[in-house]
């Protein structure tokens, strides 16, 4: 029952972690205290400063919701295709993902 | 420095921002966090929303992991509280209930507020509840699984999300209110109105005025709750949420200023120059400029002023000191409705709708003249998003101009 997440930040600096399954791309982040994910809301979608972009995955992810699609017009670096917000990333057992973070979150 | 370092009284949220701060500032010396209770940190807020849902653990919800305390060297104690202090030349002692006691150079006391009691005729039956941490969660958890009537008192965020979720897993619940309005602490008049007629059209019976007589008990556990008027809500459950009170012994103890709360300066240090008290223990200077005319001093309940508080006095402990000043926001999830604030209102002379309230997506803004003080949104993070940073960046939008129904990010202008 794992999970293993490669954060990437604006810089290019990696950083592996592992979680359980059904823990969220945001939490891993923030339990291991990494900077590149804010979450100050702490994952309930008021926020928008847990923004990350999806490297291109076969992994069985959430897909965006609509209110996820509106916070994503909010955050403090402009949206791209692969925007994501890490606290919607609810990881399925085995998942391996990368993201990257970007520069900014607040 | 001695190199005894910093204890922490209280396991907080503001506590474990403090400490990362410290770190990520390159503090060196010892950082000692004490809590009372048997968990590693973790976030409060999700309690009254998805953990009583069922949606999450306290695991879940810790901060960080066991590793990061080791790799950054922060030295958490559970099960005890600090009780006191005293000083022994050039640094302070910490002692806790259990006897141990913990050298420091700076105390920061980070130990929250505590549920406002009610106490009449019957308040001690079971199935009473309050809701501060886990435990009061897990127990409120399993006796909602004994009953299908709900009664809350208090229309506060933390009654209004209890009663919502209940209200969603099927549950028959009503809300006593003693004031003549809903969350009147927190948002004006309309946004209150507009929540209650919201809720009741849901199915959530709320009583404003309600002023509560006793609890009535069969076999020494609540059945219903009696008003004055004679009426009796019938009860299987009740959760009490009138407010809270700052923790503020501790500070007592020490001597220290207390007014509803912890008294500190900019940098949140208390009246003895040296402890330092943050998070919702603490009455600060009004971080918020546009608000301070119309209140200098405030304590915020809220984990943007924990974090932001915490970042603040880390600062000042390192030597580089800024006044803290900050944009407060807060949130409420309420079933499906999701309330979120930025700013604060005191003051405001004027306010201006946007959105459609009847798809129960729309925005409340507040004005004092033709400047904006705050926002209440509901189910428009949009909006939200954008007037929090407008008024982050000390920049305004027009009450013109928000009328206009035009997307507020493309109306910022510099305030004049």
């Amino acid at each position: 029952m794992s999970a293993k997440v490669t954060y990437v930040s604006h810089t290019g600096e990696e950083e592996t972690f592992e979680g359980s399954a059904g823990d969220s791309v945001m939490e891993i982040s923030t339990r291991n205290g990494l900077p590149g994910i804010v979450a100050e809301c702490g994952g309930s979608m008021s926020c928008s400063t847990c923004h990350v972009f999806l490297e291109e995955t076969n992994v069985d992810l959430p897909e965006i919701s609509e209110m996820e699609d509106e916070m994503l017009e909010t955050t403090a670096v402009d949206r791209e295709e692969n925007s994501r917000l890490s606290c919607q990333l609810v990881l399925p057992d085995g998942a391996e993902l990368r993201v990257c973070t970007p520069s900014e979150q607040m | 420095m001695t190199g005894n370092g910093i204890v922490i009284a209280g396991g907080s949220q503001a506590a474990v921002q403090f400490a990362g701060s410290l770190r990520e500032l390159g503090y060196e010396d010892p950082i000692t966090i004490i809590d009372d209770t048997h968990h590693l940190p973790y976030q409060r807020p999700p309690l009254s929303k998805d953990f009583l849902a069922g949606e999450v653990d306290v695991d879940g919800l810790r901060f960080r992991l066991v590793e990061w305390y080791e790799k950054n060297d922060v030295t958490v104690v559970l099960g005890s509280a600090v009780v006191g202090a005293r000083r022994e030349g050039d640094h302070g002692v910490a002692m806790t209930a259990d006897g141990a006691e913990f050298p420091y150079d700076r105390l920061a006391i980070a130990v929250g507020a505590a549920p406002r009691r009610l106490e009449i005729d019957g308040s001690d039956l079971a199935g009473l509840h309050y809701l501060r941490d886990a435990d009061d969660a897990d127990r409120l958890k399993a006796d909602l699984e004994t009953t299908d009537d709900v009664v809350v008192i208090g229309g506060g965020f933390i009654g209004l999300e209890v009663a919502a979720g209940s209200l969603k897993r099927g549950k028959t619940v009503t809300v006593l209110e003693a004031a003549p309005r809903i969350i009147g602490r927190a948002v004006g008049e309309e946004t209150s109105e507009w929540f209650l007629q919201a809720h009741r059209r849901h199915g959530m019976d709320i009583r404003t005025n309600a002023k509560i007589t006793r609890f009535v008990g069969e076999n020494g556990r609540v059945s219903g709750v009696e008003l004055d008027d004679g009426t009796v809500v019938p009860a299987g459950v009740v959760v009490i949420g009138i407010g809270v009170i700052p923790r503020t012994e501790l500070a007592e103890q020490l001597g220290l200023e207390v007014n509803n709360g912890i008294v500190v300066d900019e940098h949140s240090v208390a009246s003895d120059g040296s402890t330092i008290a943050i998070g919702d223990v603490a009455n600060l200077p009004n971080p918020y400029g546009r608000t301070r005319e119309a209140m200098d001093r405030i304590r915020l309940e809220s984990v943007n002023n924990a974090v932001e508080q915490a970042k603040s006095a880390a600062a000042a402990v390192v030597g580089t000191p800024n006044a803290y000043e900050s944009v407060p926001w807060f949130w409420s999830n309420q079933g499906e409705l999701r309330l979120q604030m930025a700013g604060l209102n005191m003051g405001f002379d004027r306010t201006v709708w946007r959105g459609d309230p009847d798809a129960e997506k729309f925005s409340i803004l507040y004005y004092r003249g033709d400047v904006l003080l705050g926002a209440d949104c509901v189910n428009n993070p949009v909006d939200f998003m954008a007037v929090k940073r407008a008024l982050g960046a000390g920049q305004n939008i027009s009450p013109e101009a928000a009328a206009s129904g035009e997307p507020l990010k493309k109306l910022v202008v510099e305030l004049v």
